[in-house]
């Protein structure tokens, strides 16, 4: 099969990717874990909650093109990452998004080693070889104290930019279990940043689907609890610097979410007091969201009008998703109509002006 | 339009694929049944490398509950967004009327007859060097304008 990647004509602008995946490659923890959690990885392997994880109909999730040469999982070689992506594409940063389910182990303390072990072999194998790059926190969310006592391990390491969850989380994130982790990160200015994915539970609010289609297509519900939950249980009025980046669940389910939060709000505000001013202000002011996958209106004006109600361009961020089947290529994948300013913003200005990547 | 000889035709077995370099363009020559077909190794949607792409056949429904997998080996599916072409003409399966892959026209001939054409074929430069034309072998010739 002819694995070579096709020269692209480079973006007339410069291009952040906030959502690459890197894989651990076999044995690629291993420098990272103590010899006691060696073994029991050895021993016990990864144990989630069994039965929220469909099938991607491709392996890995994976781009049929991303398999490297060396043999290694899609995302698990950087060099084939760097002539398939980064130089590829021109990408000026890209932002790590590891999706090992270190939040959610059942064996809660392995899932706090296994965070570590994440978080060093990010940036010895993928930020310090590549200067482009950046690292996500992961943490082991359910536990807010273990997550905060990562992040306060971390948080000083200009590679990392963010803390990175996933969407499916056992109970909605604006819950007090979690509030400890929002702390911590707010003392660093990192930002929350939330992946698609996630299998703790029926992965609909109506149980168990049949396909994966619906599993892909259904995953914005996830994005929507979250964003009622934080509004709701007054975590921005707590953790007023608190910032939120929702990543991979589209954008265009917003505006109706918005309009209904508001008005439901006025009707009841005494369930909630804690709230000081309408949903739609704190979502504008504390989210951040990823264009892929983007969704695709049928005529121009719609995606002009889903923009106009959003009222959120300096908040859209691109993003590549990479390596995976879904992936969005930067010089082909946002409308043509956009106006440069715009396309400018998302590719790279609203990133850059979020994430702290001048400091390391 | 100019003609390139892109490999022997035992080159690519049926049901296999080359892809080669002419002209700057990416092509993909593709045997069905010992037959030929070029395409371009850029899908239109995005503009992944679709060459690289699963070939497989298409699944179709005449109403719930009956499936028909049919044109198997002929159809090929792009290694990023899984979109499908039919090899043969180019056209996509899912939008056949608005997007089409370029198709380009590929044909066997021998050493002899490439050797006496008065039109000099241009020999592709991915492949010149390996497989230099003889009297004895057959050819896949492409022709790209």
């Amino acid at each position: 099969m002819e694995n070579k990647t096709t020269k692209r004509s480079k973006s007339k602008f410069p291009v952040i990717d906030c959502d690459i995946h890197n894989s651990v490659p076999p044995g690629g923890l291993s420098p990272y874990l103590s010899e006691r959690w060696q073994a029991y990885y050895k021993t016990f392997g990864l144990r989630g909650r069994i039965g929220g994880y469909y099938p991607r109909a491709l392996l890995n999730a994976a781009r049929r093109d991303a398999w490297p040469p060396s043999g290694l999982s899609p995302g698990a070689d950087l060099a084939f990452m760097q002539e398939q992506l980064l130089d590829a594409f021109d990408i000026e940063y890209g932002v790590l998004n590891p999706l090992m389910p270190v939040g959610e182990q059942l064996n809660i303390e392995f899932g706090a080693a296994l965070a570590r072990a994440v978080n060093d072999w990010q940036v010895a194998d993928w930020v310090e070889p590549d200067p482009r790059l950046r690292a996500s926190i992961v943490v082991p969310y359910e536990d807010g104290d273990l997550a905060a006592e990562e992040i306060h391990r971390c948080g000083p390491n200009p590679a990392f930019v963010h803390v990175l969850l996933l969407a499916r989380t056992r109970d909605p994130l604006g819950n007090r279990k979690y509030w400890k982790m929002y702390e911590a990160a707010c003392e660093y200015d990192l930002p929350i940043g939330i992946h698609f994915g996630g299998n703790q539970g029926p992965i609909t609010g109506a149980g168990w689907p049949s396909y994966y289609i619906e599993d892909h297509g259904g995953m914005p519900q996830a994005f929507h609890t979250q964003v009622i939950s934080y509004v709701c249980e007054g975590v921005f009025e707590r953790f007023p610097n608190l910032k939120i980046v929702l990543i991979e669940g589209g954008f265009a389910w917003l505006p109706p979410l918005i309009w209904r939060l508001d008005a439901t709000w006025e009707k009841l505000r005494l369930e909630v007091p804690d709230l000081k001013r309408k949903p739609s202000e704190y979502i504008r002011d504390h989210f951040w969201l990823s264009t892929q996958p983007m969704e695709e209106p049928p005529k121009r004006e719609y995606f002009e009008q889903m923009l106009e109600q959003m009222d959120m361009n300096d908040k859209l961020m691109f993003a590549t998703d990479y390596p995976h089947w879904d992936f969005d290529a930067p010089d082909r994948a946002l409308p043509s109509f956009l106006k440069p300013e715009l396309r400018r913003k998302i590719l790279a200005d609203n990133a850059r002006d979020l994430y702290a990547f001048d400091k390391l | 339009m100019p003609k390139y000889v892109v490999a022997t035709a035992d080159e690519i077995p049926v049901g296999e694929r080359k892809v080669v370099e002419i002209g700057g363009r990416s092509i993909g020559i593709f045997n069905i049944d010992g037959e030929y077909f070029a395409i371009r190794n850029s899908c239109p949607h995005q503009g992944g490398p679709l060459c690289s792409g699963l070939v497989t056949g298409f699944l179709e429904s005449s109403g719930p509950g009956n499936y028909n997998y049919t044109r198997k080996g002929e159809i090929l599916r792009c290694p990023w967004h899984s979109w499908e072409f039919d090899i043969k003409t180019g056209q996509s399966w899912w939008s056949p009327a608005q997007r089409r892959v370029r198709k380009y026209e590929v044909h066997v001939e021998s050493g002899e007859d490439i050797e006496a054409s008065s039109a000099e074929p241009q020999k592709g430069p991915y492949v010149a060097d390996t497989f230099p034309v003889t009297v004895e072998q057959k050819y896949v010739v492409i022709e790209i304008d």
